[in-house]
């Protein structure tokens, strides 16, 4: 893994990361929105491991702060569908057009 | 080139190929198993760091946790594909430009960047090392993230109970 220059592992976060973004702006199913927010949280947690891979081998900062990253990804996307769920449930539709009601 | 840095490329071009067709796939539902494989290469690409926990750990939560979840939640509330809207082309465009400029901007930065490793002697991240920082007391110690995400862990779940809870009145 050496060999590997840590600017590709770069590049190839900052690809993921802008698709995550280019999904989150263009979708309109609040499911595949979510999808795209999967996405950018995978494009940091890759910048960290490698950070700390590359540059910061004596410590684990990186791998604790990924460690969250999921941990909080986890409870973030549980919370989403059962609104999303909720959503579904009262207008039918889970379309993020049609869904801009916040209470009523 | 080593067998190595040659599975890291695939790899690498495994996740951007599947990311891509997470984001530009019409019908959800294989936006999802798209977004499993995607996953699961950027897994690979922890284990070649040599972060077999972390690998463990996208596997276990995002593969096994949260993808499963998002299937279920689309058999729940969708019909299997998305209407096309008539704004829909302005929004892809502006889309397209924001996420490419971004994209080359961000890619200027990080090829501009003199990277400095710290030349310490390394340590190895193993599930031992991890655990015992995250249970330390001490400096650098993690305990009380460790213990304030779990309050969080506990909110989400009966958050999520209750929000998602059928009222009896419906």
């Amino acid at each position: 893994m050496e060999q590997v220059p840590l600017i590709h592992v770069l590049i190839l976060s900052s690809i993921l990361f802008f698709l995550g973004i280019y999904g989150f702006f263009t979708r309109r199913n609040l499911i595949t929105v979510l999808m795209s927010i999967e996405l950018i949280l995978n494009s940091v947690n890759i910048n960290f491991v490698a950070f700390n891979k590359y540059l910061y081998p004596h410590q684990l900062e990186g791998v604790f702060f990924t460690l969250f990253i999921i941990t909080i990804a986890a409870a973030e996307v549980s919370l989403a569908i059962a609104i999303i769920i909720n959503l579904y449930r009262r207008f039918n539709t889970i379309d993020i057009d049609d869904t801009n009601t916040m209470k009523y | 080139m080593s067998p190595s840095t040659i599975i890291f490329y695939i790899l690498a071009a495994l996740v951007v190929t599947f990311g891509a067709l997470t984001v530009f796939t019409h019908k959800i539902f294989r936006a999802a198993i798209f977004l499993l494989l995607t996953l699961i290469g950027v897994a690979g690409i922890y284990i070649l760091m040599e972060m077999q926990f972390i690998a463990a750990l996208q596997i276990i939560v995002y593969v096994g946790g949260i993808v499963v979840l998002i299937i279920f939640s689309i058999f729940l509330t969708s019909s299997g594909s998305e209407k096309v809207n008539p704004r829909t082309t302005l929004r892809i465009l502006s889309a397209a430009i924001l996420s490419g400029a971004g994209l080359i901007f961000s890619i200027w930065v990080v090829s501009n960047h003199i990277y400095v490793p710290a030349g310490i002697a390394p340590i190895e991240p193993s599930v031992r090392n991890i655990g015992l920082q995250l249970l330390s007391y001490k400096d650098f110690g993690y305990v009380f993230p460790f213990e304030v995400v779990s309050i969080l862990l506990l909110a989400a779940l009966i958050g999520s109970i209750v929000i998602a809870m059928k009222s009896k009145k419906q």
